[in-house]
């Protein structure tokens, strides 16, 4: 793993509860203004989406990460740079399968979902943090590689833990020329 | 002034972002009286001097402006030719400013789209697999440094070729570029950057790498 920027990064700190909120009353004025489950997480998604195209320089100018040249190393900057760099929490790795191109990110904290205590009735199909799954569809699009980012399991529905699902698709080709990744 | 120019390419090799940061460095301005001694012909659009080197006048200078007012291409600032005006005895005497012609900005968009072509081509040449694309380019006058992010942006610096630090400048344009062109909200990406912000933080930057020669790691 590479250290971090040669210069000494320079986050300006804010309040977490501020980023929480700000993040809650999104999600909440989502859900009045569509009335579909699908709708809302569509809409999450594609804002993610946004949000992460940008994002993915920042983070590439501040980390100072290597080119990857495989799949789990990407995972694993994902996890141990990426999250611990915008949210504070390193999820945890598994590969799901053989063919190497499916990996979960288990995470056991999320300071998004912090005061939220459950789903409201019908709003069963809610993935909340759908966010996250764009702002990664996004970075990684934006490094060429296609990948399909969904909530495996979410504890805000029951399950026993938060797991985001990433499968790797074909990899975008450049149009002039192809890099090796 | 050891820091030239800045480009930024987007990924589709088009010119998103251009700065020149030199101060004129060969020009003159002198008043005539006819006939004009110098030889001046028409190319590419411009007026440039062909013999008739004197004083600070060189070769291959483009005339500047005329009695003070910026001439339009081989037009002057009134919409009269250029050369017809001066061939005219009853509009001497006249200032006439000669000096290195600056680039238009269709040339630049052409030349840095040209640029992402050899970027490529580079990068294919190469007999190992993946390596990267043109990173230096030197000449006696300046040396041009490139910087490809993962991404696909490329950011171009023309410095002095003694100028040291260009590499930790990169790094630096880099990170100004994803703070004041990519968190503006109302910047669509791979579209050229209209944001004072990100040219104010730009300057000072190029400014800082130009006094200090090299971001040390305690600045």
């Amino acid at each position: 793993m590479s250290h971090p920027a040669r210069r000494k990064p320079e986050y300006h700190k804010i309040n977490k509860d501020l980023f929480v909120l700000t993040y809650g009353a999104l999600v909440a004025q989502l859900c009045k203004d569509y009335e579909k489950d699908e709708d809302v997480n569509k809409y999450l998604d594609k804002m993610g989406y946004g949000i992460g195209t940008r994002l993915v320089e920042d983070f590439l100018a501040r980390s100072c990460v290597r080119r990857c040249h495989s799949y789990s190393e990407i995972i694993d900057i994902i996890a141990q740079v990426a999250f611990k760099m915008y949210l504070g929490i390193t999820p945890s790795v598994t590969c799901n399968n053989l063919s190497r191109n499916e990996f979960s990110l288990i995470l056991d904290k999320n300071p998004l979902v912090e005061f939220v205590e459950e789903l409201p009735a019908g709003r069963s199909s809610l993935c909340y943090c759908n966010l996250l799954c764009g702002i990664l569809r996004g970075a990684l699009e934006m490094v060429h590689l296609a990948a399909d980012v969904t909530f495996l399991q979410d504890r805000l529905k029951g399950d026993s833990v938060t797991e985001i699902g990433i499968t790797f698709l074909k990899k975008l080709d450049e149009k002039k020329y192809r890099r090796k990744k | 002034m050891a820091i030239f120019s800045v480009y930024v390419v987007n990924k589709a090799g088009g010119l998103i972002y251009q700065l020149d940061s030199y101060a004129p460095r060969a020009e003159a301005e002198k008043t005539f009286s006819y006939p004009l001694d110098l030889l001046l012909k028409l190319h590419d659009e411009r007026v440039l001097v062909a013999f008739g080197q004197r004083d600070g006048i060189r070769v291959g200078h483009a005339v500047l402006a005329i009695n003070g007012m910026d001439v339009n291409g081989k037009y002057t600032a009134d919409g009269k030719e250029i050369l017809e005006y001066l061939s005219n005895p009853a509009n001497y005497p006249v200032s006439i400013r000669f000096g290195r012609p600056r680039l238009t900005s269709n040339e630049k968009l052409m030349l840095a789209s040209m640029f992402h072509s050899l970027f490529a081509i580079g990068s294919q040449l190469s007999p190992e697999q993946g390596s990267s694309g043109i990173e230096m380019l030197e000449t006696d006058t300046f040396k041009l440094h490139c910087f490809q992010t993962l991404t696909g942006i490329k950011f171009v610096v023309l410095a002095d070729p003694r100028q040291a630090g260009i590499d930790s400048l990169l790094r630096k344009i880099y990170e100004i570029y994803s703070d004041f062109a990519l968190k503006n909200p109302f910047y669509s990406l791979e579209m050229p950057i209209r944001c004072e912000l990100f040219d104010q933080n730009l300057k000072l930057a190029l400014e800082v790498a130009e006094k200090a020669g090299t971001f040390g790691p305690g600045s």
